[in-house]
């Protein structure tokens, strides 16, 4: 056991060396700021992540040319909205209906659609995940404790390119009328890659 | 390549561990390595999917050992070695020996997060597209050596068009210096036993992201 520690230990040490050295010499080179990688530690830490998802979601429940809009393009449709910021083309969503749910996976490595949910979840990465979602999704999201009906369909999708998935969750029962900053805290992350649910209300 | 990195299907790799309330980086490194990443891409040092054909090429007992972030880092010095851009005993020494090598753009702090915003992958088509949705094609079994984004356990599968998502560089051309090449795109579905065989979930349909190449008529 001791030894196993000092192991994972030394090479965590090697690693953090290894990344180091890559700055330092990428910094003194010139190819890159030091300022700019803390802006971009920065920025995918307070403010690129699943709220954004979250607008675009809750907006779609409660406006439904804007629902529309989003399905037919969602780069398109996500860059009339003032409150999420900027997303690069090929964005999609992916519309959960009674019959068939959407879960997305990047069997290949671990594209995710950072703009809207930002960085991938370690589990998202993960060999398990990526290795079952195609074969095994009912299985999946079983550890995910989700049991959907036997008749519905699930469908999804291998991100084997540039186009990012989003799922679009059904709207709860029970949230009519509600504004949509408090649909959106309905909206959870993995609700938008097709591992979870929204929140009842 | 036939590499540990396309794992679509694979058994034994145990449950899904799900962190709660998971940080966006466990450890200060992480995050350089993330930026590094990102400030290398918008320089035009390399393609994402040279990123990506460097972290395929890592051994595959490595590969199951690192963390994510681990992989990047290997991956990245791989690049900086074969682009050129920094040399072995530079990256030892953990300074710079000689000059730099001149790179298209420079992140800087007063374009974040503007630039963070992903870049588009279309690019002007070739020729038209060959297929349309609802059309039914088989993808080829093909096995290069090289990088391919066609995943293995979707090869000699008929599927069907589902939707055309434009005209993009091709990943096999890029990731091997050949040029941006483009090819259509297009959203292929499968059902589930075309892919699993008849143990399969019934009513399971998975789609691949293909380019026209991938893709033979029926």
């Amino acid at each position: 056991m001791a030894h196993d520690h000092d192991h994972e230990h030394s090479e965590l040490s090697d690693t953090q060396l290894r990344v180091r050295a890559l700055e330092t010499v990428l910094t003194e080179k010139g190819y890159v700021d030091s300022a700019a990688l803390d802006a971009i530690v920065e920025a995918y830490e307070t403010k690129i992540g699943p709220r954004n998802g979250a607008a675009v979601v809750a907006k779609a429940w409660s406006d439904p040319p804007f629902r529309q809009a989003l399905l037919a393009d969602a780069s398109k449709a996500v860059a009339t909205l003032a409150h999420v910021s900027r997303v690069g083309d090929h964005l999609v969503a992916v519309e959960n209906t009674p019959t068939t749910h959407n879960m997305v996976v990047c069997t290949l490595c671990s594209c995710y659609p950072w703009e809207v949910l930002g960085l991938p979840p370690i589990w998202y990465k993960s060999a398990p995940y990526r290795s079952r979602a195609v074969k095994d999704p009912r299985g999946v999201l079983a550890e995910f404790g989700i049991t959907l009906p036997k008749d519905t369909g699930i469908r999804v999708w291998d991100s084997t390119a540039e186009t990012r998935f989003i799922v679009l969750p059904i709207r709860p029962a029970g949230t009519d009328g509600w504004s949509e900053e408090k649909l959106a805290e309905l909206v959870t992350r993995d609700s938008m890659i097709g591992t979870g649910l929204p929140k009842e209300p | 390549m036939d590499g540990i990195h396309d794992m679509g299907g694979m058994d034994g790799f145990g449950n899904i561990e799900v962190e709660q309330n998971e940080p966006p980086f466990h450890e200060q490194w992480e995050g350089r390595v993330m930026a590094l990443q990102r400030a290398m891409g918008y320089a035009g040092a390399w393609t994402i999917d040279h990123a990506r054909y460097a972290r395929e090429r890592i051994p595959p007992h490595i590969y199951l050992n690192a963390s994510y972030y681990q992989k990047w880092a290997l991956a990245m010095r791989t690049n900086v070695v074969e682009r050129g851009l920094a040399g072995v005993d530079e990256l030892q020494a953990g300074r710079a020996l000689r000059p730099r090598k001149s790179l298209p753009r420079r992140l800087t702090a007063d374009l974040i997060p503007e630039k963070l915003t992903r870049g588009s992958f279309y690019r002007q088509q070739q020729a038209p597209a060959r297929f349309k949705p609802g059309d039914r094609v088989r993808t080829k079994n093909i096995h290069p050596a090289a990088h391919t984004r066609l995943p293995r356990y979707a090869r000699g599968k008929v599927g069907v068009i589902e939707r055309c998502q434009g005209c993009h560089m091709y990943p096999d051309s890029v990731a091997s210096d050949l040029g941006d090449n483009p090819q259509w795109l297009y959203t292929v579905v499968f059902d589930g036993r075309e892919l699993w065989g008849p143990d399969s979930d019934p009513i399971l349909k998975v789609s691949i992201e293909a380019f026209e190449p991938y893709l033979d008529p029926t």
